[in-house]
């Protein structure tokens, strides 16, 4: 297996040399949970871009599917046989990577997390990311001012990502509950929550059949919902399905993440109130321009002020602004949207 | 249906004994378990039934409306469908992974096409509906013309067209919104109608009607009655004069067919044509027909049973959530559910004591 890892990285190596001829070429890994979501897709390209621009050299690897560890961590033991300077990563198992990211900062490269967090955070040299508890927060506080006064007796249902509680879950369904004005009891755990005006959770799996499901679920709990949270934009086209099943559509406020393309699409239709959108591409080109300065003369990168991580920033996207709750509109929202 | 009678004489039988406690035990359980062998979608339906009537008591109207009832046929119609093309290629004593791949190929086939190309709406229908047909096609022809194991070539399918999927696509959703405005048809068996409470929807209607007409088929036709000969041993069918090569092919491509129209009635459940649905169709349809007791070795059991066995699947799940249980739960059930049915399995097959 090493001799094929070395004969496969020498290969790589001359290949790639071949066309850098010259130059010690720097070269770069992406690692990323799939290459099918969109999110995934819009990353790479941002990657790519800047990689091109810089004359970095790219190789980007992917799991099968969302939390396909086992690939994750053949990828970074790839980008080690290869010699490469810098790896960006969003890990699907965040805590079980730590072993393979130690491996490869010991071998002088810099490992940055893209996206999502590792566990602990200081694991990796560098996180950029979304803060996924701001984007929570905004679209709570923007639906607890659009509500007014009858918010004092919202019916709410959140639908989550899965039962595991992956961070980036339970951050953004915290902190839109923070945001809402709901008691959080344990901040790091969905559901604990005591607020009589929590009618349930349900998970989704970050997809709309899920997303449909979840809604279903929570209507035959209780069918008076009119506030619901959705850790995804097409969780909440799933949920808009179910509640236009049972003719709810139009008095029932759907809030979410992500900023995709067809999500703030939705928003501008008034499929979804509100969602806070999140900048994949930014987060990738920032982190190959971090591996360049890493490789050029060893800076590494420094978190934003008061944070962990380095924000690649958040902006609420609605066509119905609320009073004290910045936002864009969705004309803009398109501009700056991915996938 | 002709099984009902027997369902009735079944029931009503067991009713009056198990009132009458007498030390003919043995005589008793004997009955029972002849009843239980001769109707294989018997064990299905008592869980069923129990499981309803128990969640029915532990959360009342919540879950015994017809509202919720209805909902649960909604929530596994995909399930269902896929389940029944699952069930035709078990009896075959073969196995299909890639059950759910087609399906989703299906559905963005007929989506792309009307949307890339402009295409009717209707030649897209049929467009996705040959496609699926075709790979299930190309999967019996290899299981029956190159003979390699279903289980294999499935395996291998299941990622060629998932893949295939995911590059044709390029994983793009086409929206809900755009698919009512300029192809309804789409949504075609999403469409839904009430009677009182109950809601239903041409999806759900279609899987009744589906599970039905292939019941008929598999016992009431000559093909039918070569599947089950087939499943049971290829080698004594082929003596007796079954063309078992056409018969498995034509099992495999009429599966592709049924995945094909359960890919329809996805966009009709979800709205919008996702790539990314129906991951676990393969494994969800499977664990339907082992509920349902329709062995994995081929030539025994009822469709009726997958259907039966998709809706206890259906009533767990929502009866657990409604009475707010974590969902691992559920999957934790489902598990102790499959390997009890063929824990029963095994001792109706054996020869009564």
């Amino acid at each position: 297996m090493k001799r094929l890892l070395a004969g496969t990285a020498l290969a790589v190596t001359a290949l790639t040399g071949a066309a850098q001829a010259g130059s010690h070429a720097v070269s770069a890994c992406l690692i990323t949970k799939t290459d099918t979501n969109p999110f995934f897709v819009k990353m790479r390209e941002g990657a790519e871009a800047k990689a091109a621009e810089l004359g970095i050299t790219l190789n980007s690897y992917a799991g099968k599917i969302d939390g396909d560890h086992e690939t994750q961590v053949a990828a970074i033991e790839t980008c080690i046989a290869n010699g490469a300077k810098g790896i960006l990563l969003t890990a699907s198992d965040t805590s079980s990577i730590v072993p393979a990211v130690q491996q490869a900062r010991d071998a002088g490269i810099l490992v940055i997390a893209l996206d999502t967090p590792l566990d602990p955070i200081d694991a990796a040299d560098m996180t950029f990311a979304t803060d996924n508890y701001l984007a929570g927060l905004l679209i709570g506080q923007w639906a607890k001012a659009t509500l007014g006064d009858a918010a004092a007796d919202a019916r709410i249902a959140t639908l989550d990502l899965n039962v595991s509680q992956p961070t980036v879950d339970v951050l953004r369904n915290q902190g839109f509950l923070d945001g809402f004005g709901v008691d959080l009891a344990d901040p790091n755990v969905i559901g604990d929550e005591t607020d009589p005006r929590l009618v349930g959770s349900d998970v989704t799996d970050g997809n709309e059949e899920g997303g449909r499901r979840a809604m279903e679920n929570l209507l035959a709990k209780d069918p008076t919902i009119n506030v619901v949270h959705t850790i995804n934009e097409p969780a909440a086209a799933g949920a808009y399905e179910a509640l236009k099943a049972v003719g709810r559509e139009n008095d029932v406020l759907i809030v979410s993440v992500d900023g995709g393309c067809p999500g703030v699409q939705n928003v501008k239709d008034g499929v979804i109130g509100a969602t806070s959108q999140q900048y994949p591409l930014l987060m990738a080109s920032l982190g190959i321009e971090a591996i360049a300065a890493w490789a050029a003369d060893g800076v590494k990168p420094q978190a934003s002020e008061g944070k962990d991580f380095f924000d690649t920033g958040v902006a609420l996207v609605t066509d119905k602004p609320a009073e004290g709750v910045e936002s864009i509109d969705t004309a803009k929202g398109m501009e700056l949207c991915w996938g | 249906m002709s099984q009902s009678d027997n369902y009735e004489s079944a029931a009503s039988q067991a009713a009056t004994e198990v009132a009458s406690f007498d030390e003919h035990q043995k005589g008793l359980l004997g009955k029972f378990h002849h009843a239980l062998h001769v109707t294989p979608a018997l064990v299905p339906l008592i869980v069923l039934v129990s499981a309803i009537v128990i969640f029915g008591l532990l959360l009342g109207s919540r879950f015994f409306s017809p509202f919720a009832l209805t909902l649960i046929l909604q929530q596994v119609q995909i399930v269902g469908i896929v389940a029944a093309a699952q069930s035709l290629v078990i009896l075959t004593a073969g196995i299909d992974l890639s059950v759910g791949a087609i399906a989703v190929i299906s559905s963005v086939v007929m989506g792309q096409f009307t949307f890339r190309y402009g295409l009717p709406v209707e030649i897209s229908v049929l467009c996705g509906l040959a496609f699926g047909t075709a790979i299930g096609a190309l999967n019996g022809w290899l299981v029956a013309a190159m003979r390699l194991p279903p289980f294999i070539v499935t395996l291998g399918m299941w990622q060629i067209v998932l893949a295939a999927n995911f590059l044709y696509s390029a994983n793009e959703t086409i929206r809900s919104q755009d698919i009512a405005e300029q192809a309804p048809l789409l949504q075609f068996l999403g469409t839904k109608f009430n009677i009182g409470g109950a809601v239903f929807t041409y999806g759900v209607i279609f899987m009744v009607a589906l599970v039905l007409v292939l019941a008929y088929v598999l016992r009431h036709t000559a093909w039918g009655r070569h599947v089950y000969a087939v499943g049971d041993d290829p080698e004594a069918a082929e003596l007796s004069g079954v063309n078992v090569k056409a018969t498995l092919i034509s099992v495999y491509a009429i599966a592709g067919l049924i995945c094909a129209f359960a890919g329809w009635a996805l966009i009709g459940r979800i709205g919008s044509v996702s790539p990314t649905s129906g991951q676990l169709l393969n494994i969800e349809s499977i664990t339907a027909v082992v509920i349902g007791g329709i062995s994995l070795f081929g030539g025994r059991g009822s469709i009726l049973g997958t259907f039966f066995g998709a809706l206890i699947v259906g009533v767990f799940t929502l009866g657990l959530r409604l009475a707010g249980a974590d969902a691992q739960w559920t999957f934790l059930l489902i598990g102790v559910l499959i390997i009890a049915a063929v824990a029963v399995d095994q001792w109706i097959r054996k020869v009564a004591a």
